[in-house]
């Protein structure tokens, strides 16, 4: 998917990707030339389209993990999975109380994906403890709005 | 208004959706090439028995070779393979990929039967309505995952039990293209050979090779006086063989027993039969 800035004949640049929490999703991209900004959003249903793909809008900055998708979308027993993804990326970096509780509040089906996407990030920017402060810095540079 | 077009427009496609999904069918590709035989069990009519047909070919098909033996129970909304099976447990996820779980006889198996509370529907998170619109998308996405996180490992074969109808078969097609073939299995009545008859024509225009039919419910034994009869007026089996130019694999008596199919002479020659056309 691209976007055309008509008036400049040029093409627009992925800006951001917001994730509400309300089951849809919104685009916004930059025009290079004359810095017009648009934004697509997508209703819910549009939303449930792409992301039944398994796919993300904006690229991925992370591989998917294993079962991504059935994860995220068959509402089965609660304790259908046994996660050693997470358990591998706890043993990596410490989480404070106020990020620990933060994370508590993610749906406990995708919280050993989540907890590992920071995890990773963490690992990987030399980071020994995640905090409020850290998760919203990957949020925004990983583009996991709503995680 | 006149303006260029996408492939018009030469800068990075930042979603790359096409690449996205190309990784994801790279990746059933890699999964399944430790995978010898991969085939797939089918029929256009529901209630013919493929999850009986594929359950039973996997524990003969354990006993009689040396390699792992999977089975995927693709009939996501109606899943029976874990009962057949055996199989039980929650479903271990690690870095790599998720482990199947193992059945009776060591049978590996990945099952939406693993994922939902006894007696529950399958039930996907998202808006309620129109469902419609990507329901289809997002369980042929689930099979991908089946296919291709599941580390299957070195099998032998893997048996996919899809549901009844023929877009599953074109649907597995495009997920797994290099399949080693299909078996239709039929009841012998007319109705049924109609059915499978479209769905094996599905599967021949998607290049996949027909190894042939399995007529299950050919007989019955009658608990009365003991005589062996027939269940149903047709011959199916027979006729779809012909008309395809295929073996008619097996002829199987109807089982009344529930809980899991137990070793036949009818089962094991039809496990004969596959192995000696893999060989």
């Amino acid at each position: 998917m691209k976007f055309l800035c008509v008036d400049c004949d040029e093409q627009m640049v992925f800006e951001d990707r917001t994730v509400p929490g309300d089951g849809t999703f919104a685009a916004s991209f930059e025009c290079p030339q004359c810095h017009r900004r648009i934004a697509m959003l997508a209703n819910p249903m549009e939303s449930q389209l792409v992301n039944s793909l398994g796919v993300k809008i904006g690229g991925r900055t992370l591989g998917p993990e294993p079962f991504e998708l059935t994860r995220e979308s068959v509402a089965g027993r609660e304790d259908a999975f046994e996660d050693e993804v997470g358990d591998v990326a706890t043993r990596r970096v410490t989480w404070s109380s106020e990020s620990h509780a933060r994370l508590e509040r993610v749906p406990k089906f995708v919280r050993g994906m989540v907890k590992k996407i920071y995890s990773d990030y963490a690992t990987e920017k030399g980071i020994s403890e995640i905090t409020p402060a850290v998760m919203d810095t990957a949020r925004s540079e990983l583009g996991l709005e709503g995680m | 208004m006149s303006h260029r077009t996408y492939h018009e427009l030469t800068g990075e496609d930042r979603s790359a959706l096409a690449s996205q999904v190309a990784e994801q069918r790279q990746k059933v590709v890699e999964r399944l090439s430790s995978v010898k035989n991969t085939i797939a069990v089918m029929s256009g009519k529901g209630g013919v028995g493929k999850s009986y047909v594929t359950a039973g070919l996997s524990l003969e098909l354990a006993r009689k070779l040396s390699g792992s033996i999977g089975v995927l129970d693709a009939d996501l909304n109606s899943p029976t393979a874990v009962g057949m099976l055996g199989a039980s447990g929650r479903v271990r996820i690690t870095e790599d990929g998720v482990e199947p779980v193992a059945g009776r006889d060591g049978v590996l198996v990945m099952s939406s039967g693993l994922l939902l509370d006894d007696g529950q529907p399958l039930r996907w998170r998202g808006p309620n309505s129109e469902q419609f619109v990507w329901r289809g998308t997002l369980e042929t996405g689930t099979l991908r995952e089946f296919l291709g996180d599941v580390k299957w490992g070195s099998l032998e074969t893997l048996l996919i039990d899809l549901p009844p109808g023929s877009g599953s078969i074109a649907d597995l097609a495009n997920l797994v293209p290099d399949l080693t073939g299909a078996l239709a299995v039929t009841i012998p009545s007319a109705e049924s050979e109609h059915s499978v008859e479209r769905t094996v024509r599905v599967a021949i225009e998607h290049g996949i090779r027909l190894l042939g039919i399995v007529e299950n419910m050919s007989s019955y034994l009658c608990s009365s006086c003991g005589e062996m009869g027939p269940l149903f007026d047709g011959s199916a089996g027979r006729r779809l063989a012909d008309k395809f130019g295929v073996p008619l694999l097996a002829r199987l008596p109807f089982q009344t027993k529930q809980d899991g199919p137990e070793p036949t002479p009818e089962v094991a020659g039809l496990a004969d039969a596959i192995v000696e056309m893999l060989q």
